[in-house]
């Protein structure tokens, strides 16, 4: 890779410093993102993939802080930039999307001015053009008589709508990456498909890349390019969707995959992984997942591994590393 | 027990009405009508012994309505509940039989946060129904029987000295069912039981659900808007739509031959984990309001198979074939777009 990532992490730990002991919600994360490119971001609850998508934006709530690492836009580092320079990038150049569309709208104005005060505070355009702008991305994210639109407040809106309003709130500013938190989570199936498709044929058009923060292994095989699965705070695969759903490496990835109830084959049983991922305070020495993992070795509790290639994937597991090697030899 | 041909519960016309209106004065200031929701009507079924009965539906559909109808929790405005021939609703049978019919149902709840007592310890919140019910005598043969409970679910006797908080969601969702079977029921409504779990943990529990249904021959009544965990736990399966049932069918005929053009478009919207890459037809429009329910069909605005017929007159339930389904086009042939 020889052009420069949009977005890349380099080793990015999260801390959360409690009375008890500092917390590491993230421990040394790197991940890459190209342009136009979208990288699903999965684990289950704790694994820390919204703290991951926080970092990144500057958004992390206090206590917690960026402990070490580095998060770079266009090579460019943005994680040490202060408030002020990072009020620019957000909203301009990276955008957020996040779980709840109603808490992240403001019920107090309507969707069309908070569309418009988000364009004059980005582009340098009158407010008549903006306004124009404004109708033209709600048509564009499929709300009916969008002109009429912009002047109902939030609340007069269907979830599913109220979302499709901040997806166009989210791209209005043309930003170069969205960072979508768990954006179809709130909706039910049938409206999760559409605002699915909406997202995917969105940033397409504006080829705009898309860090998409999800637990539904279901909505990253339909939407994302590669996938990164988190397990408590690192990452333990991340490859190709195809590769890591078909063909899962580490061990976790290989449970989680089977722990999904299919809908065409026919198992009596779900594969289970015994216990649950462990508290932050209590991560354990060595590879986190061992208490888990039906592959554990002695190696596994005393060194923590690293992302090792794997095929077209890579994977953070021993066993992995030790299969790779012999075959390589 | 009982013979294989009388199901344990039969469901029949069941109806529930919530008053929404407006307060009095506001209504007769303002001229509003009152306001009534229909959160569940005219729904039907039957589970037999030891089957899992599975209704699906998105959210304002009326499925938890109708399992809290069914564990009595709330009253039905109309219809019949009949648990192994005894009508729920008739309030003469009450005290000992009445007492003895609500032993043999449990209910589970979606939120194992929300559901258990954050004071009480473990053993205390087990044991509550081996009390209520007066199934052991001595204290000696409570926590004796607290300890089997939370073996049953995979947790330690030990854990019954512990409060609800020192748990994860899942091993919560187990204290849940270790009460829920403390009293020998047979019945066990369980309301979107797994919803609030990772997958890792939603796997563990329905393998345990499933385990436990084998041991004690449990009948289910599952409540649940993912099609695929229903898929897994289910023979039978009730699609509801605004209120109605719109198809019930064996869950192997459901995902295979979907009759009604909603039960097509849910399983059209699963996000496809094979990764086949078929095209999905995108689904129009969301659940309308249920206090203004459309005319007719409730589906026809969203329907792509709807006509004139569909916006005037509600379909009634009918049997095509093996499946029970509520809808025009498929009783006119009408099946293709």
């Amino acid at each position: 890779m020889t052009q420069t990532p949009l977005l890349s992490v380099r080793d990015l730990r999260v801390e959360f410093p409690t009375r008890r002991g500092i917390l590491k919600a993230i421990d040394g994360i790197s991940f890459d993102l190209k342009e136009g490119e979208v990288l699903g971001v999965v684990g289950e609850s704790g694994a820390g993939k919204s703290i991951t998508g926080t970092a990144v934006i500057g958004l992390l709530e206090p206590p917690g802080r960026i402990a070490g690492g580095e998060v770079l836009l266009k090579g460019e580092r943005i994680d040490n930039l202060s408030q002020q320079a990072m009020r620019k990038i957000r909203g301009k150049r990276i955008g957020m999307i996040f779980q709840d569309p109603l808490t992240s709208l403001n019920p107090l104005f309507t969707i069309g001015e908070q569309i418009i005060e988000t364009i004059l505070t980005h582009l340098p355009v009158s407010e008549r053009e903006a306004r124009d702008r404004a109708v033209a991305l709600l048509e564009e994210v499929g709300i009916p008589a969008a002109a009429d639109r912009l002047n109902a407040y939030p609340h007069q809106f269907s979830g599913g709508m109220r979302q499709r309003v901040v997806i166009a709130l989210a791209l209005c500013a043309e930003p170069e990456l969205v960072i979508a938190d768990e954006p179809t989570t709130a909706l039910d199936v049938s409206v999760q498909a559409q605002i699915i498709r909406l997202l995917q044929r969105v940033c397409r058009d504006h080829g705009t890349a898309v860090m998409l923060i999800t637990h539904d292994m279901g909505v990253i095989a339909e939407t994302a390019d590669r996938v990164a699965v988190m397990y408590s705070g690192r990452i333990a695969e991340i490859g190709p969707v195809r590769n890591v759903i078909k063909a899962p490496r580490h061990p976790y990835t290989v449970g989680l995959m089977g722990a999904i109830p299919s809908l065409t084959g026919d198992h009596d049983r779900l594969t289970q992984i015994p216990g649950s991922m462990p508290r932050l305070d209590s991560i354990p020495a060595g590879c986190a997942f061992n208490p888990r993992c039906s592959l554990v070795m002695d190696k596994c509790y005393r060194d923590r591994p690293d992302l090792v290639q794997a095929g077209e994937s890579r994977a953070a597991c021993w066993k992995v590393s030790e299969t790779e090697e012999a075959a390589g030899r | 027990m009982t013979n294989a041909s009388q199901p344990v519960v039969e469901v029949s016309g069941l109806s529930r009405t919530f008053d929404v209106s407006k307060p009095w004065l506001n209504r007769v200031l303002e001229r509003s009508p009152r306001a009534l929701l229909r959160a569940a009507k005219d729904i039907s079924f039957s589970i037999s012994k030891g089957e899992t009965f599975a209704l699906v539906g998105e959210s304002g559909s009326g499925k938890s309505t109708v399992a809290k109808m069914v564990v009595g929790l709330l009253e039905a405005s109309a219809g019949e509940i009949r648990i192994e021939g005894v009508d729920m609703r008739s309030r003469r049978q009450a005290g000992a039989e009445m007492r003895e019919l609500r032993r043999r149902i449990q209910m589970i709840f979606q939120d194992p946060y929300a559901s258990l007592n954050p004071r009480w310890r473990v053993d205390r919140i087990i044991s509550e129904p081996i009390r209520a019910f007066k199934m052991e005598s001595s204290e000696e043969a409570i926590s004796k029987r607290v300890g089997e409970l939370l073996e049953l679910v995979r947790l330690h006797p030990r854990d019954g000295a512990k409060y609800p908080h020192e748990f994860s969601g899942g091993q919560r969702q187990r204290i849940c069912i270790a009460r829920a079977l403390a009293s020998k029921p047979e019945f066990l409504v369980c309301d979107e039981p797994t919803s609030a779990l990772d997958v890792s943990v939603q796997a563990q529990i329905l393998n345990l659900m499933r385990d436990l249904q084998d041991e004690f021959g449990l009948t289910y009544l599952f409540i649940s808007h993912d099609l695929a965990v229903v898929r897994h736990m289910a023979k039978r399966i009730g699609v509801m739509y605004l209120g109605r049932l719109v198809e019930v069918a064996e869950s192997r005929t459901l995902f295979k031959t979907p009759k009604h053009p909603y039960t097509r478009m849910l399983l059209e919207a699963i996000p496809d984990l094979e990764m086949t890459g078929k095209p999905r037809r995108p689904v129009e429009g969301e659940i309308p309001n249920p206090i203004n329910p459309p005319s007719g069909c409730a589906f026809h605005p969203r329907c792509p198979l709807a006509n004139e017929r569909c916006s005037r007159e509600f379909p009634k339930f009918r049997q095509v074939g093996d499946t029970g389904v509520a809808c025009h086009a498929v009783e006119e042939g009408r099946t293709t777009v």
